[in-house]
């Protein structure tokens, strides 16, 4: 039951001119006991501000903060933060029971071995795995073990990265339900990323998207899927499959456009060369070509960082910000 | 891994340098034991005698004999020798994992320290050590052992790094694992083999070394001994008796060959192992006549590996032109392997059989005849038949350009000039819609982001003028926007040119979208064919409906829990008797686990359902 925010934060891979941005000013704010979901294609950043979060990569800018305490990672300390990785093949050691894990994860003085029993049952292992090799498990129980090795590390906030794309189909759903129940169950803060909107809107409460290193829109899971402000977020709307969708949808005008190159983000807003209602179709909008977007998405409905989002938020005295008019021509 | 250390001792050779080992070890222990009396009696009547039936090998300048002090000089050489490793292995392992435990800066410094000492020679280090240390065995140990060091430092640096990558090691990092047991309990385990491995090698190498150093005056002193002392004072005698100069240097050949050896046996039996069998394949029978409109015809395919295993059990389709057939199934149920038979790429062991298999009317099964044949086989592959794999990193040569890798294939099949060739292969990257082609083609893959090399790899299989594109997982490593823009390509060179498409895909809900039709493939066998526009609600065998349930899509209720298939996957090497997906099914009957159903009607089921239970089916399950 924690709130971990994420204030301004930057990662910078290399330096000097070769230097990548990967992480760029994310504002992010995980309420206590909620699932923000986070997506965005591979290389916009949505890893790297995970690793950030657990300390495997540090911030060039910004700060990481739990309950408003600014998080410190020192080796052989408890860590309020617990991952959940991607790939069960590689996150588990092969040379150590799984028993041996989860314990390794515990806070010092806990009672081991009921407590790992008790965790695999949670998890819905049998008991007498405690003493298996990871090699004898398939990859849905090894997802399960590593799920309860981050529930053993008693976490305040639970970060799952990609935690069902190397499972199949028929093993993402056991997996997705258990994460959910557990959440609810233990009450966890939880960022949950994936790049899979549908399975993003099945377990989160708040849905943020982001694209080369920034986040361009988050709001409530609801809103941002129903009513989604930012052109990038209808795109990954449309990509989507619905049940029974027997067709390809059909092309928009600059879908063959190629993803930008991450060591030279374009300038102003950093969507604009794909952007279907943006400069390369509308050639009057010549601003989304130097006018940095993100500056007033503060104003804007679900944070969009888009100069032609529809909702416009303006601040009313302190109180909270009201929906104040919505633009007819602007998409 | 006990057991591989014993197959390792069960080879011919294994066995042999682990006997031979023993032995030398054994030799070690006891020789000073039994037999330090004879070796130290003096005999001054038979001075620097040759071998005679008293003393074998004869005696040295105090009538001691020269057989019995090889035998006994053997502690000291092996103990010495061993020392001298282990010093070695502990500095090489301290300054290797130094980097690990150090954190950043401490780290730089250590591989920096590593670097240097990598650099000098090693016999150079050791006599430099030597000096150091003073004339004497403790000298010579200590620059033997520090001499070694880096060596093995560096082995370890690379091995740790290896490690070190990997997410279980970020796991534990997380879990508040500090950075000596990280060491102890996480890196040192899953380096340990090759670690043991070369210590053992390098044992071989540092007796060696040793009996160099004691030979030049620098290493044992006396009135101690070993072989390297002993081969130096005979040498002057080599030309009177060489008995007593060879004796102590066969035994320095024999010690260091048996540390040697046993290393390079077990390097090699822990090592990728390959269970050797023999690749053949079943000449078609008599070809039944076929519909002219057929461009591949597969039947009662069948895919086994040593085990025995099959994993692929008689599969039967015809993909027939300008058709787009989905092959879709959990990971384990044979989907790829007949991807790969059909591509003929399944590489022994593994054994391929079937009644049919035939691309454009042309048999690609059984040993042709006469080489001028197989010969055409090959161009009709070469040219008819383009496959595109999952992971479009790894299916282009990194060092190569992307046009000349394209134009590869047009000049060997095609026959077209260096020049013609580059054109097509610009003229084609355009086709798949690669923006700025011509410069594109100049560039190195790592140059194209995942999508434009899925791109670039297609436009491979369209260099010829291809029949049949297989795509396996063509869309996986992508992302979701970029997906869709593959599958739209797939399709419009599929309706402009007609080119029939098979593509694998674990996610049915990408297949539903662009084939006409599709296969579900369960353990090996298909168990339903059904057109992709019923696929939402004409399914009829329970794990295609499954499956389909199981997908979460933006329509997914979400106060309800994801319904999900239970059980796991059937292991292809322990299939039951009867429906493999029974166990796993909710409709399965007595007839279901003795029975195996066939696929009849386009469905191998015994209870296929009708489209009207469907819907209960989705809620009923959990």
């Amino acid at each position: 039951m924690s709130e971990l925010r994420f204030d301004d934060v930057t990662v910078r891979f290399g330096r000097g001119g070769r230097a990548l941005t990967a992480v760029d000013g994310v504002d992010l704010t995980v309420p206590s006991g909620q699932v923000v979901g986070l997506v965005g294609e591979s290389g916009s950043g949505k890893s790297t501000l995970a690793r950030a979060a657990v300390g495997l990569a540090e911030p060039a800018g910004g700060q990481i903060l739990l309950d408003g305490v600014p998080l410190r990672h020192r080796p052989g300390a408890r860590r309020p933060l617990q991952m959940v990785f991607q790939d069960p093949y590689s996150s588990l050691d092969p040379r150590m029971t799984v028993g041996d894990s989860i314990a390794e994860a515990m806070p010092r003085g806990a009672r081991r071995r009921d407590e790992v029993v008790r965790l695999l049952e949670l998890v819905g292992l049998d008991a007498d795995r405690v003493s298996a090799y990871p090699g004898a498990l398939s990859g849905g129980q090894r997802q399960r073990v590593a799920i309860a090795r981050a529930v053993a590390g008693q976490p305040d906030v639970l970060i799952a990265d990609e935690i069902t794309s190397a499972l199949d189909v028929s093993i993402q759903g056991t997996v997705l339900n258990l994460v959910r129940t557990l959440q609810r169950e233990l009450r966890l803060s939880m960022l949950f990323i994936s790049h899979n909107l549908a399975v993003v809107r099945y377990v989160s409460d708040i849905v943020a998207v982001m694209y080369l290193g920034r986040i361009v829109e988050v709001g409530p899971a609801r809103d941002v899927l129903g009513n989604p402000q930012h052109p990038y977020t209808k795109e990954l709307l449309a990509a989507a499959p619905r049940r029974g969708s027997t067709a390809l949808p059909p092309p928009d005008a600059v879908a063959d456009a190629e993803p930008a190159d991450p060591h030279h983000p374009p300038a102003g807003c950093r969507f604009h060369p794909r952007c279907p209602v943006g400069p390369l179709i509308r050639t009057d909008r010549e601003h989304c070509l130097t006018l940095d977007p993100t500056t007033e998405a503060d104003h804007r409905l679900h944070r969009a960082a888009c100069h032609h989002a529809a909702g416009v938020l303006r601040a009313v005295g302190s109180n909270p910000p009201v929906l104040m008019e919505l633009k007819e021509d602007s998409l | 891994m006990r057991t591989r250390w014993i197959a390792v001792l069960r080879t011919p050779v294994g066995a042999g340098a682990g006997l031979l080992l023993l032995g030398v070890l054994l030799l070690a222990v006891f020789a000073p034991v039994l037999w330090s009396h004879q070796a130290n009696a003096i005999d001054t009547d038979h001075l620097l005698q040759g071998s005679s039936a008293q003393h074998w090998l004869g005696t040295d300048n105090l009538g001691r004999d020269i057989f019995y002090r090889v035998l006994v000089a053997s502690r000291t050489s092996i103990l010495l020798a061993l020392l001298a490793t282990a010093i070695a292995v502990v500095t090489g392992l301290a300054l290797g994992s130094a980097p690990a435990i150090l954190g950043k800066r401490g780290g730089r410094a250590a591989i920096a320290v590593v670097n240097i000492a990598v650099a000098f020679p090693g016999l150079l280090l050791a006599l430099f050590f030597a000096v150091v240390f003073g004339v004497g065995a403790k000298g010579a140990v200590l620059a033997i052992g520090f001499a070694g060091a880096p060596s093995f430092a560096r082995l370890t640096q690379t091995l740790v790094a290896g490690v070190a990558e990997r997410d279980f090691i970020a796991a534990a990092r997380i879990a508040g694992v500090g950075r000596f047991r990280m060491l102890v309990r996480h890196i040192l385990p899953n380096i340990a083999e090759p670690l043991v491995v070369n210590a053992t090698i390098g044992a071989g190498g540092t007796l060696l070394a040793f009996a160099g150093l004691s030979f030049i005056g620098l290493g044992v002193q006396p009135p101690a001994y070993d072989w390297g002392r002993m081969l130096g004072e005979s040498l002057s005698g080599i030309y009177v008796h060489p008995a007593a100069a060879l004796a102590p240097g066969v035994a320095v050949v024999i010690a260091g060959l048996a540390f040697n050896l046993f290393g390079e046996a077990v390097a090699k039996g822990l090592g990728v192992q390959v269970p050797r069998a023999r690749w053949t394949s079943r000449t078609p029978e008599a070809v039944p006549a076929r519909d002219s409109d057929a461009v591949l015809v597969v039947e009662d395919l069948q895919v086994s590996f040593p085990g025995p295993v099959t994993p692929v059990r008689g599969v039967s389709f015809t993909i027939r032109k300008g058709e787009i057939v989905g092959l879709v199934g959990e990971s384990g149920s044979g989907k790829s392997l007949t991807a790969l038979a059909v591509a003929q790429l399944i590489e022994p062991p593994g054994q391929v059989t079937a009644a049919e298999l035939s691309f454009l009317g042309a048999p690609l099964l059984g040993r042709l005849p006469v080489r001028s044949t197989a010969a055409t086989r090959r161009r009709l592959l070469g040219t008819s038949f383009a496959m595109v794999f999952q992971d479009p990193m790894t299916s282009f040569n990194p060092t190569k350009r992307i046009g000349v890798q394209l134009a590869e294939g047009a000049r060997e099949h095609q026959g077209l000039s260096r020049r013609a060739a580059m054109n097509r292969a610009i003229d084609r990257l355009r086709a798949v819609r690669v923006p700025a082609a011509e410069r594109r083609a100049h560039q190195y893959p790592h140059e194209f982001s995942g999508g434009m090399r899925q791109r670039a790899m297609i436009g491979m299989g369209l260099m010829g003028t291809p029949a049949l594109i297989v795509a396996d997982e063509p869309t996986t490593a992508l992302d979701v926007t970029v997906q869709r823009q593959v599958l739209r390509l797939l399709e419009t060179i599929r309706s402009e040119d007609d080119v029939a498409v098979l593509l694998i895909s674990h996610d049915i809900s990408v297949v539903a979208e662009i084939c006409d039709r599709v296969l579900v493939m369960y353990a090996g066998r298909v168990v339903e064919d059904l057109p992709a526009t019923e696929l939402a609600t004409g399914a009829r065998h329970p794990y295609t409906r499954a499956l389909l349930a199981a997908v979460p899509d933006l329509d997914t209720a979400l106060d309800e829990p994801l319904a999900v298939i239970p059980g796991r996957p059937v292991d292809p090497a322990r299939l039951p008797d009867g429906c493999a997906f029974a166990a796993r099914c909710s409709f399965a009957s007595d007839r279901c686990r003795t029975e195996d159903p066939v696929l009849v009607d386009q469905v191998a089921c015994w209870h296929p359902q009708a489209q009207a239970e469907y819907s209960s089916f989705r809620t009923g399950q959990r």
